[in-house]
């Protein structure tokens, strides 16, 4: 591999004599991702990771509605309790704090990736699983004692709009740690193969991408909810 | 009964006569095709050709054929509803008002979502990956897992026919009518899993074309050389990208309402019902657009083909069509001006409609220059193109005219309204769909249709359509409003009568066209199309052999310009030679996959098991997709590969019938 090629792009080994063929290269060994069309298709590598991110855009904007829908009915408490009586901010400091390291130690499995390193890949994946795992216990120890102390989504119209969203991530990290199971399994019996690659790649992009709408969520639900 | 959740006997309707017979209708002539496919023995073929199939051209065909069916189906609709008013004029008519309200929800969901959508969505697969000289879309699985949840959709909404019923909340599902309050039945949950799970699929199509066309055109094909028909599905499939979220996430959240008692957009505790429709039309009024753009670039190849000319300012006409794309999602208030958003707002989304209609007009004007100066041949595309451009500008002015708000305020929700929106729909998606349906199927099956059906067809179906709905727009300024079970008004009545009339006339188009389909199919060897090429087209699709082998191109085309197979005719004219002599190298494709068909089954159960609360099963749904997407990803082959002989041994007959062509060329006239 030179030192030239794409991150994660190991399938340079496996190109087969036709270099047109679906989703592989470019005419005469130009295998960059033109982006004008000059170099015919672009690799498998590139077409997967974008169709990915077009994919994480789409996601993204479920998130958007979900956001508006809880900035319209952030003040429909209809008498019920507001985010200021029902926030713990140390809570979600450090839920925080979980996420934003695993994607941290999600980076440093990827990193790992490129060393061809098995044990330190399924390390750090582990590690990236458990805190995210961590993170999803204090959200539905949260949501328990809320609907606990009857102030579950029924209550009002901004706890609908506050579990909805809030809900909507949590629901993504919990299909993240069951995509990252499978990956691990598939990792250990597949080994480092390209396909194997192109998908821990895009399990990153997932991954980092939760972490931007906690980002959003942290600032705009739980700062500004919590602030008088 | 906890077992089955809420369903029992009682969800058959056995006291409706009507939906009965049809389940029935349907029941037999379903188990009379299943038993034919049984006797011929056709099962492996069906299942190894077409429905484990990741070829985009076979899952395009496929997207066709569950759209056809579905357009006659909410065409029933629509004769059921026409018919209604005429017979209820002072009188109750022979549908009940609970029966009457299911069928106008259906006939729009069905037309939208079953049948407008797969159709163009089939015609882009199909078309598409040809278009632009590759051998198949990025993400092949994917699409059929895409096409498969669509019909696991449509196969819901045909289900509520006979088990239990369909929304009667119109094919919006306007809150707070769809709230358990008012709408306790299991209607609205048939509309909400049926539209989220094709609605899974649409997205996935959309991600998918979208990055087949940025990222996968044949060498050579810089943005500025592509067919406008892969700029306009560009432009739509990006929209699906942006705009169905929204739609995912707006009945989301009216689940949330209705199953977990969420108060997103109920009467009480702060819900807020005009949010629902802000949200639904965010989605709905890209939704329209992108249904028309793909039917845009279909009349662009068709008058561009059919008049022998290059398209008339193909870069005006790319800018018109991203102008369209981000402009779309500026006008949505537009739908309800008079929900009280304030003179400000009205009137800055009245203008914003208006302007929108700018980039339309450019295209009509550039269509219009095509044809001025061409050699124009009046075969059956042609025809719908011309049936379009000069219907859909009736009824892209009618919309200007509803642009303006306080014209809206008299019109909005009356007759005159939906003559305006079956105006556009029906010129530019359905005549579009007609005419990329005629234009490609010599493409698709290597043989054409029937002009002199075709033909017969075009006008019957034109006439009858000018018949039902210029009344409809007389109606609407007489004062009549949408959806009425029974009419009380003598004014009204003598409208109607003709518009039943006009419905009659387009049941004979409908007829016409499928003879042209039979008759086709029966002389096809008289309709062959040895060439790959007959309406002498331009762009890359002609220049492969009908139908196209699985590969499309056995040398992916390398492209110079905005009409390359138009420059590839020439220079064989000028040269007197088909072409360089190269070799042939062996060619891998993705390998067929059950994944799409087994992900649907799987969500066909999830769907019936959440309308009707049978919780078990649902989850028995949840985890047989998640091990249907284990196995196929822990799949070791996914490609297999063709061998440079056996390609070149399927090219040669297309070589030998390019040749003889050219020899028919240069003989002298």
């Amino acid at each position: 591999m030179s030192d030239h090629a794409l991150p994660g792009d190991f399938s340079a080994g496996t190109q087969a004599r036709d270099p047109y063929r679906l989703g592989q290269g470019g005419r005469h060994g130009v295998r960059s991702a033109t982006g004008h069309g000059e170099g015919g298709p672009a690799s498998k590598f590139v077409t997967v990771a974008y169709g990915f991110w077009i994919f994480l855009l789409s996601d993204i904007i479920i998130f958007s509605a979900f956001f508006a829908a809880y900035a319209v009915l952030a003040k429909a408490t209809a008498g019920g309790p507001t985010g200021k009586d029902l926030f713990e901010p140390t809570r979600v400091a450090v839920q925080t704090g979980l996420l934003l390291t695993s994607s941290f130690t999600g980076g440093l499995a990827t990193l790992a990736t490129h060393r061809r390193s098995m044990a330190a890949t399924q390390a750090w994946l582990l590690v990236t699983g458990l805190l995210g795992a961590a993170f999803l216990f204090l959200e539905v120890q949260e949501f328990a004692a809320m609907i606990g102390e009857q102030a579950g989504p029924s209550r009002s119209a901004f706890l609908s709009a506050f579990f909805a969203l809030v809900g909507c991530h949590g629901t993504h990290v919990g299909l993240g740690l069951l995509w990252l199971g499978t990956m691990m399994a598939q990792l250990w019996v597949k080994g480092f193969r390209s396909d194997i690659l192109r998908r821990l790649h895009c399990f990153g992009l997932f991954w980092h991408a939760l972490d931007i709408i906690w980002v959003a969520i942290f600032t705009l639900v739980y700062l500004l909810g919590a602030s008088p | 009964m906890t077992m089955l959740g809420k369903l029992d006997s009682s969800a058959i309707p056995f006291d409706q006569p009507i939906p009965l017979v049809a389940a029935l209708g349907v029941f037999l002539a379903g188990v009379a095709v299943l038993g034919w496919i049984t006797v011929k023995g056709y099962w492996p073929y069906l299942w190894n050709e077409w429905i484990s199939s990741v070829d985009h051209k076979r899952i395009g065909v496929m997207y066709i054929v569950l759209a056809m069916l579905m357009l006659l189906r909410g065409f029933i609709d629509a004769i059921m509803m026409r018919t209604q008013q005429v017979l209820a004029i002072h009188g109750p008519g022979y549908l009940p008002p609970e029966h009457y309200d299911q069928i106008f929800s259906a006939h729009g969901t069905i037309m939208i979502f079953f049948a407008a959508m797969p159709f163009m969505i089939g015609l882009m697969n199909f078309a598409v990956p040809l278009q632009l000289g590759i051998r198949d879309v990025a993400f092949p699985t994917l699409n059929s897992v895409s096409f498969w949840l669509t019909a696991s959709g449509a196969l819901l909404v045909n289900i509520s026919l006979v088990i239990g019923e369909f929304a009667r909340t119109g094919w919006l599902p306007y809150a707070p009518l769809s709230e358990t309050t008012y709408s306790p039945g299991v209607g609205v949950d048939y509309y909400l899993w049926s539209i989220q799970i094709s609605g899974v699929g649409t997205l996935l199509t959309g991600v998918n074309l979208v990055t087949t066309i940025l990222k996968m055109r044949a060498p050579g094909m810089g943005y500025l050389r592509m067919p406008m028909f892969c700029w306009t599905s560009l432009a739509s499939n990006l929209l699906i990208v942006a705009a169905f979220p929204i739609l995912t996430a707006t009945l989301a959240m009216l689940t949330l309402d209705r199953y977990l008692g969420f108060h997103f957009f109920t009467n009480e505790a702060g819900g807020n019902q005009m949010m629902f429709v802000n949200l639904i039309w965010a989605w709905g009024h890209p939704e329209v657009y992108i249904l028309v753009l793909p039917a845009f670039g279909i009349f662009s190849e068709v008058f561009s083909t059919f008049s022998s000319k290059p398209l008339f300012g193909y870069r005006s006409m790319v800018a018109a069509t991203m102008f369209i794309c981000i402009v779309s999602f500026m006008v949505w208030l537009h739908h309800f001006f008079t929900m009280g958003a304030g003179a400000d707002v009205n009137a800055a989304f009245g203008i914003a409609t208006s302007v929108i209609a700018v980039g339309t007009g450019v295209k009509i004007y550039n269509w219009l220059f095509t044809m001025y100066g061409g050699r124009i041949r009046f075969d059956t595309p042609m025809l719908w193109a011309l049936g379009f451009v000069t219907t859909f500008t009736v009824g892209g002015m009618t919309g200007v005219l509803l642009a303006v708000p306080p014209a809206d305020f008299v019109l909005h929700n009356s007759l005159f309204l939906v003559a305006h929106f079956h105006n556009v729909i029906i010129s530019g998606v359905l005549f579009g769909a007609f005419a990329g349906f005629t234009y490609w199927f010599p493409k698709a099956f290597g043989f054409r249709l029937h002009e002199g059906w075709g033909k017969a067809a075009f006008w019957v179906t034109l006439a009858g359509y000018m018949l039902v709905f210029v009344p409809l727009y007389i109606v609407g300024l007489l004062g009549m409003t949408r959806r009425l079970q029974h009419i009380d008004m003598d004014l009204w009545a003598p409208w109607l009568v003709v518009a039943v009339f006009g419905v009659l006339v387009m049941i004979a188009g409908a007829a016409l066209q499928i003879m042209q389909l039979a008759v086709s199919i029966r002389h096809r060897d008289k309709l062959r199309d040895e060439t790959g090429d007959p309406w002498d087209g331009r762009s890359l699709e002609w220049s492969t052999s009908s139908p196209p082998p699985v590969f499309n191109y056995a040398r992916l085309p390398y492209v110079e310009d905005e009409e390359p197979y138009w420059r590839i005719k020439q220079r064989a004219r000028e040269e007197k030679r088909p072409g360089a002599e190269e070799g042939y190298e062996p060619i891998e494709m993705p390998r067929n996959s059950p994944t799409g068909f087994v992900t649907a089954f799987f969500s066909t159960l999830i769907g019936f098991a959440l309308i009707w609360h049978i919780w078990w099963l649902a989850i028995v749904g949840f985890i047989g997709a998640y091990a249907t997407f284990v196995v196929f990803a822990w799949r070791d082959h996914g490609d297999y590969e063709i061998p440079a002989e056996e390609v070149a041994r399927i090219d040669d007959d297309h070589k030998a019938a390019q040749s003889a062509r050219l020899r028919r060329w240069e003989r002298p006239a």
